[in-house]
């Protein structure tokens, strides 16, 4: 369910590093919880984020939610095509509707990520809590 | 040490049945109900072009009986309730003094001196104070919420659906009308009446039958594609269809004026709570009225969110969100009256931001006769 090659946040983003860049998308629990997304709200080419801070939002069509960025860097590509179809986040949430890709400023802060064991962990322990 | 207990939610009698449907159950003004079961958008869609099955069994009833029983009803309520013939049923006020909204509710004419009442599920306790409290005259008012679940059958093939459990003939009852019948075998009241903008039915059971009815209504209606449904999609089909919910476009400080609702309002129909102020008001004019809006920039405008004219806060968003039907972001907003109407050009606050939007008639979606 979730890849291995990935790092995880608490706040259910994820984050694959690709040399010196980090694709950062929604996880596939976060995208349940959602329900059906209905808007995305992204940063633009150039914005610098920070680790921790808001990155931008998602709705679903009953809520919003911020959207946390797992890493700190330069925003250098936005996965423009969810503009027009947000309810790719339902579908692929792993793959093809990734959100922004990072140029990493601080690669030590994925270190601090939850590995995919732990991060399943983590939302069964959510789950259960219900 | 202590721990804070969880609280205790309310359940209808279908709680276990929502929990084996996988639904999405979420906390709805103190009552455990389902959100959505295969997804809201879905759901919305099959209401619109098939049928859905819906628990609306924490909404609240209040029934009304003896000689007494229409002059109570007449007093507390804004509608003309002479005007109801046995067998009918009235969107109607219960208002307070001051002209706000209590609550907002259904009237049925049962019998001559017998009316039922369907209210709103977390003001059932208030709205049945408000009118005991006016009975100066001895009709009998009964809390009979217990005694009813109610499941309502939703979409264009709903009455097909309905029609095979029962030998009530459903095609001669109007809209906004009711008859006493059964379904599957038990006593059921049975109105033509909703709250997503499409034809369907309401009915009104014993709660020990509701979970054996709500699997025969699923099996009746599997030919034609029915769903179970959440609150989540009968926010959006009520919204697009313009309905209003407490809470939202009415309060305790929004009068019927204000709403929009003038048609509930017959000031000439003799004395009844709230007709002084809303006399008063109607001579005066409103200072704010409800009306509806679509985004033009990007994003959607929701609940609470403040509303801009010319760069001034000018009014708030009662409800916004997708409508799915319409396939537009929509809402419903207060606005000073003499820029209420359509076409008037607006920024709704988006966390910090600034987005276009523009007034528009309502409702937004309005179904093919």
């Amino acid at each position: 369910m979730y890849p291995e090659n990935f790092r995880y946040t608490k706040e259910h983003e994820w984050v694959r590093v690709d040399g010196g860049t980090g694709v950062v998308g929604l996880t596939n629990h976060a995208q349940e919880q959602l329900g059906d997304i209905v808007y995305v709200d992204l940063p633009k080419v150039g914005t610098q984020l920070e680790q921790g801070k808001s990155l931008g939002s998602v709705e679903s069509v009953k809520a919003v939610s911020d959207i946390y960025s797992p890493v700190s860097g330069e925003v250098v590509e936005v996965n423009d095509t969810l503009a027009t179809a947000p309810e790719k986040l339902n579908s692929d949430p792993h793959g093809e509707a990734w959100l922004v890709k990072i140029k990493l400023s601080a690669p030590g802060e994925i270190q601090q990520l939850l590995s995919a064991g732990d991060y399943q962990k983590y939302v069964g322990a959510e789950g259960g809590a219900h | 040490m202590t721990q804070a207990a969880a609280p205790v939610l309310k359940t209808t009698a279908l709680n276990a049945a929502h929990h084996r449907c996988n639904a999405k159950m979420v906390d709805f003004g103190g009552w455990d109900m389902p959100v959505q079961y295969s997804g809201i958008l879905e759901e919305h869609h099959t209401v619109r072009r098939a049928v859905g099955l819906f628990d609306v069994s924490h909404m609240g009833e209040i029934e009304i009986r003896g000689r007494d029983a229409f002059a109570l009803v007449d007093s507390v309520t804004t509608n003309a309730v002479a005007k109801l013939k046995v067998g009918q049923a009235q969107y109607s006020g219960l208002l307070y003094e001051h002209g706000g909204f209590v609550d907002d509710i259904l009237v049925h004419k049962v019998s001559d001196d017998h009316y039922f009442l369907c209210v709103n599920a977390s003001n059932q306790e208030k709205d049945f104070e408000h009118i005991c409290a006016q009975n100066k005259t001895g009709a009998e008012v009964e809390f009979a919420s217990p005694r009813y679940a109610q499941l309502a059958i939703q979409g264009p093939t709903a009455l097909p659906t309905l029609q095979k459990l029962t030998s009530t003939d459903l095609t001669p009852i109007a809209y906004y009308h009711f008859t006493d019948g059964a379904v599957s075998g038990t006593p059921a009241r049975i109105a033509r009446t909703g709250y997503t903008g499409e034809d369907g039915f309401e009915i009104y059971i014993a709660p020990e039958q509701a979970a054996r009815i709500w699997n025969e209504i699923l099996e009746a209606g599997q030919e034609f594609g029915i769903k179970p449904c959440g609150l989540g999609a009968r926010n959006t089909l009520r919204l697009e269809a313009k309905m209003a919910l407490y809470g939202h476009e009415i309060h305790a400080s929004i009068t019927p004026y204000e709403a929009d609702l003038a048609w509930i309002v017959k000031l000439d129909k003799g004395d009844f709570t709230g007709r002084a102020a809303l006399s008063k008001q109607k001579s005066e004019g409103v200072k704010r009225k409800l009306v509806g809006f679509e985004m033009v920039g990007r994003g959607i405008g929701r609940d609470g969110y403040e509303v801009f004219q010319d760069g001034a806060a000018a009014g708030w968003v009662t409800s916004g969100g997708p409508g799915p039907t319409v396939n537009k972001n929509i809402g419903l907003c207060y606005l000073p009256v003499e820029r209420a109407k359509p076409g008037e050009r607006i920024q709704v606050m988006i966390r910090n931001q600034a987005v276009d939007a523009i007034t528009v008639p309502t409702p937004f979606y309005k179904r093919a006769k």
